[in-house]
Order: C-alpha cells, then structure tokens, then sequence
C-alpha cells in the first residue's frame, strides 16, 4: 500500500494508474475468498454443478430453527459493537485530548497502555478476564453486554492509533486556546471546536471497532458468551454449507453497518462551495 | 463574574471607554525557571504597546499571562482596576490573535468570526451581520464562506483579526501574528493593525522580535530581557536614548567600539562624545554608536573600505580601521566608496550609550 507517501503530500502521489493497480490487486486479495465461499455455497452436492437450493430454503424457512440463535447473536454482537463504540468515545477520546492538552507528559505512558492489549494474545487475556468477570457476574448479571468491557480494551490499540494519527494533524492546543480567549469554556470548545476536526480520526476508531467486535471470537467462547461468531461456529457443526450463507449475509451487514455509520458521521456537504477558486496571497 | 460585559448586546467602540492594564510584579516559573521575574508594565488606554525581545525573553509569556493561558505564581494582573489574575480565559473577555494560524479548519471564515459572538449567545441574524462588518474592516467582506485552507497565510490572519475584534473585547493581544508571513504581506498587514487599533482605540498588546515590526507600529515599545523589562519608551525614545548597551544593540544596528569615559564625556579615537546617561563614572568602556552617526569626511579616522551594500534608499559600508576594528556606516545611496579605497571618518556627536568593561557579563544595569 501507499504507506511510503506522506499524508496528503500531493507531489509524491502515486500516479492514477498506480493508484488504480494497487487498488484492483487489494481488491482481488479481499475478494478471492468471499468469492469462494460464494462458489461453495452454491454447490450441488458431491456430483458437481450449481444451485441455489440452499439459499432458497434458508430464506423460505424464515430464519427459524437451528437458525434461530444466529439472529440472537447477531443482535449480541451488535449490542456489544455499540457498546464498545460507547466505551471509546466517552472513555478514550476525552482521556486522549485531556492528555494530549493539558497533561502531555503522560502521553508515552498512555500509547503504552493502549497498544498493550495487541501484544497479549487474546487467550492469554481471557485468563486473567475470566476471574475479573466473576465479579463482574456478581455485580451486573452475566449479561452478554458485559463483554464490551473486554471489548472495550481489545479495540484500544486501534481505536487509539486511528485517533492520535488525527490529533497530530490538527493543531489541537492552538485551535483550543483560541475558542478560550474567544469565550467558550470546556463543554463548547469539545463540541464545537474539537470533535469536529477529530471527526475522521474518531470515526476511523469507531469503524474498527465495530469491525472487531462483529469478528471476535476467543473471549466470547471462552468465557461462554454467545455472539455472532460462536453462533457461527455452533451452525457449521450441523450444517457448515447454511453456515458460510449465514457468514456472507453476516460480512453483507457489517458492511452495511460500517457504510451507515460512515453517512452519519459524515461532515455537512460542502463539495459546491469548496469548488471555488483560491485566491492567491493577500 | 457580573461585571463583565460579556453579554452587551451592543456595545459601540466610540462609547467604550479604553481599557486600562496593570501588571504589578508578576512572577512566572516554569518548573523552577523564571520567565517572568517581577513584571512590571502598564498599559494605558487605547495604547498600543510592543513587547520586544529575543526568544526566552519571557514577552510570549507574559501576554499569555494576561490573556489568562497561563497562571501566575505571584503578583497582580489588572483590568481596570479589577484583579483577574484567577480569572478564566474565557471571562477576561479579550481577542486574540496567534502565531500560528488558528482558525477553526471547519469552519468557513465567516463561521469562523461568529464563534465568538455565538459564545455570547447572541442572534444569528445580527451575528451574521456583526460577522460581516468584522470581516469588511479587515477587507475580506467576499470571502465569508471560505474556508481556511482556501486563504492564503495573509488572509487567514485577516480572518483571525476580524475573529478576535468582532467581540468588541476590552484588550487586543498579539502573539507574533505576522512571523509566519511573508516580507511584503507582513509590512501591509502590520500597518492595516496599526490603522484598525486606531480606529477602534482599542489597548493593544503586541509581542514580537522584530525591533523594526515593534517600532513601526508601536505608541510605547518595551523591550525584555530575561523575564524583566530593560527598557520601555515611545521608539523614538528608545532608538536615540538607550539605557543599556543591550537596548542599543537589540534596537537598530549600534557599532561597539572601545573607549573610555572622563569627566562625564566617552572618549574614542580622541574624538569626545556626550553620554545618554551623563551619570556614568569614569573608566574604560565600550561604546555603542550607530551607524548613521559616523560619516566621511575630507580628513579625520583613516580607515578603509571592506564593502559597501545598496539598500534601497540607503547604502551601508563597512569599513576597517587601521587598528582592525570594523564598523558599519548608514549614508546617502550617492556616496559610492568601493572596497579597497581609503576613507576618512568623524563621529557626529550624538550621545551615546557606554557599558563598563568590566562589568559586561553582569546583569542588567540600571534603567
């Protein structure tokens, strides 16, 4: 990929059809598998040929059945997506600007911290999880939402790289004490003024979390937790040819999912009025 | 905090009376250092003042002390009167205009100028109207809806300004505004700030280390040095009587010259001159005379000539006494000496500042 180029740095650009190359080949290593589940699915049986049978009876079955507990999970996974996309934006996003303003020295430890959980293998988390989550049990029910707290510190490292990338390309110490001296106290000038300009970064952070939430499944099975993923794996056991249907359908709403939360958090349209010419230096 | 005016919904400059700011021994330290040590300065109403000095000198920090980014560890900030030392920024109710660009990248330049307005809670149909009277004084009434990274440097501190003045504050601070500018963008500017503060007579706190920046636009230039103020005067004060050698030097371009002090008068190269301090004692000194005050003459100082370089509407030559010492000359572009050639010099005889030689590591001398 283009991680050689500087961000933005429009001299050094890959040319278009460098660009278009690129993308065709990343496109086609992303989309050689889904392709083959595709074909798969599609299978008639062991003599050969194709058809849509099995699509045609998981969607006239209406999802019932042994199927039934997919679409429970699915709701799980999406509860625990929210609510780690929750746990990010009012836990991370304030101690990160909080850092990055008023107590920079902390910055070192706090990227330790955060990129942390990516070097400890998630089996190796759930052992010392799984006595935290006996108390946790204790004091909020066994609920599946509780696993966002989990979840909450596996999306850190990503969540928090995607975020910094942001807060270093903004001028974030300047822009603030100039909403100060303009009178806006700390609540405005985090609505108004930060979170604006963050937005990609904090939109990037949430994009990745729910992208990992949707795809987990060590600390859910082991901690005997149901979402999306342990469903999954329970179907495949009976019947692994519905199993990978049920896993595109469930690829198809990520991507939807991801595609929606991209529109809300897009910024107001302004592509009319950017189009105008700049002037040159005053 | 009732008393601020923060809420006026109309407050015209004329019937504002301008502000008055008293600084009275403020102490800054920063992890043990000092960067301000007993800061004294007042600010009169409707003045413009200029903070000047090298980096460190500590004149950054004490605007930002005013402006209330940073704290104080001792002494008193006043406002009219009122102390606001523990005041929040966002209370001291004043405008202010940066080093680096600082408009809001979401915002277009319009938006930009009504933040402050929407912050007081005023109506979007006069902000929007107050918005565009701001943006027309600084001359960019058609460019309400650009965004910063459609203006260029210029145009964004033009915005910046119209931003921090479109609140009607008590006090205008700027922080550097014109060093990331351009040669000609930054003159044009400084002096369109220079025209609207005196339009608006607003008092007007200015910080920069550029001497020529703070003398062209100033009404009193202070000049700083670790943490203190050397010297502050109007600029002419400032260029023709420095109290110190540091000034002389800091402020326009000084040659500096051995010589000795007798009798009230500084002796070098057997050429008497009177003292700006006629109180300094007797002994060895080394002198500081500007360029503009040594000329040619038909005889006198034998020296000769190393360069000499057009400045537009004047010409510098810089030449080599017979003993080494160089010095600099500021005469009319149609004196033409070329290198090589042998001069005579005299000294002009306008008073000159000394410092002793002995003491000329020591700390700042008396004002």
């Amino acid at each position: 990929m283009s991680g050689g180029f500087t961000a933005g740095g429009v001299a050094h650009a890959p040319s278009r059809t460098v660009r278009t190359v690129i993308l065709g080949l990343v496109g086609l290593i992303f989309a050689v598998p889904i392709v083959a589940m595709i074909e798969f699915t599609l299978r008639a049986g062991l003599v050969g040929g194709y058809n849509v049978d099995r699509w045609v009876a998981l969607f006239q079955s209406g999802f019932t059945g042994v199927y039934r507990p997919v679409l429970v999970a699915l709701g799980n996974s999406v509860a625990l997506a929210i609510g780690t996309v929750v746990i990010v934006l009012l836990l991370l996003v304030p101690t990160m600007l909080l850092v990055h303003i008023r107590f920079p020295r902390l910055r070192r430890g706090l990227e330790f911290i955060c990129i942390l959980p990516i070097t400890i293998p998630a089996i190796v988390l759930v052992v010392g999880l799984a006595p935290v989550y006996a108390i946790v049990a204790r004091l909020l029910g066994s609920g599946v939402w509780t696993l966002a707290f989990a979840y909450g510190i596996t999306v850190l490292p990503f969540a928090y790289r995607a975020i910094q990338s942001n807060l270093d390309g903004v001028d974030v110490k300047t822009l603030t004490e100039a909403a100060r001296t303009l009178g806006a106290g700390w609540g405005s000038i985090l609505v108004r003024v930060l979170v604006p300009n963050l937005r990609r970064g904090i939109l990037a952070g949430a994009f990745i979390a729910v992208a990992v939430v949707l795809g987990e499944f060590t600390i859910a099975s082991l901690l005997n937790r149901v979402n999306l993923q342990t469903a999954l794996v329970v179907v495949s056991k009976v019947d692994p040819y519905t199993a990978v249907i049920l896993s595109l359908l469930a690829l198809a709403f990520a991507f939807l999912l991801l595609l929606v939360i991209g529109r809300l958090g897009a910024p107001r349209t302004r592509t009319s009025r950017r189009r105008t010419t700049v002037k040159g230096p005053a | 905090m009732t008393a601020l005016p923060l809420n006026n919904p109309q407050p015209t400059a004329s019937a504002r009376p301008g502000t008055v700011v008293e600084f009275t021994g403020v102490v800054k330290e920063f992890s043990g250092m000092r960067a301000l040590d007993g800061f004294n300065l007042t600010l009169h109403a409707g003045e413009f003042v200029a903070l000047l000095g090298p980096s460190g000198s500590g004149k950054t920090t004490a605007l930002r002390v005013l402006a209330g980014l940073e704290s104080t560890t001792a002494g008193s900030i006043t406002i009219d009167g009122v102390d606001v030392s523990t005041l929040s920024t966002s209370k001291r109710d004043m405008g202010m205009v940066f080093q680096s660009y600082s408009l809001f990248p979401h915002l277009s330049a319009g938006e930009n100028v009504e933040f402050g307005l929407r912050m007081r809670k005023i109506k979007p149909a006069e902000r929007r109207r107050r918005a565009a009277a701001s943006l027309a004084m600084v001359g960019l009434d058609d460019h309400f809806d650009r965004f910063a990274h459609q203006l260029s440097g210029g145009q964004q501190q033009r915005v910046a300004l119209a931003r921090a003045l479109v609140t009607e504050p008590r006090v205008l601070l700027l922080d550097e505004p014109l060093s990331a500018l351009d040669a000609k963008v930054r003159v044009q500017l400084r002096d369109e700030i220079r025209r609207i503060q005196t339009e608006l007579g607003i008092t007007t706190l200015f910080v920069t280390h550029d001497q020529d920046e703070a003398l062209a636009v100033a009404d009193r230039v202070a000049v700083m040095r670790a943490g203190n103020i050397e010297q502050v005067g109007t600029p002419e004060e400032l260029y023709s009587r420095p109290a110190t050698p540091f000034i002389a030097d800091f402020v326009g371009l000084s040659n500096r010259i051995d010589g000795v002090v007798r009798s009230a008068r500084a002796e070098v190269y057997g050429t008497k001159l009177p003292l700006i301090d006629p109180a300094t004692p007797d002994g060895a000194v080394r002198v500081s005379i500007r360029p503009e005050d040594i000329e040619f003459a038909l005889e006198g100082l034998a020296a000769t000539v190393v360069a000499s370089s057009f400045l537009g509407s004047l010409r510098r030559t810089t030449v080599r006494l017979v003993d080494g010492t160089i010095l600099f000359l500021q005469h009319g572009v149609r004196v033409r000496p070329a290198a090589g050639e042998t001069v005579f010099l005299k000294f002009t005889g306008a008073p000159v500042s000394t410092e002793q030689l002995a003491a000329v590591s020591a700390a700042p001398q008396q004002p």
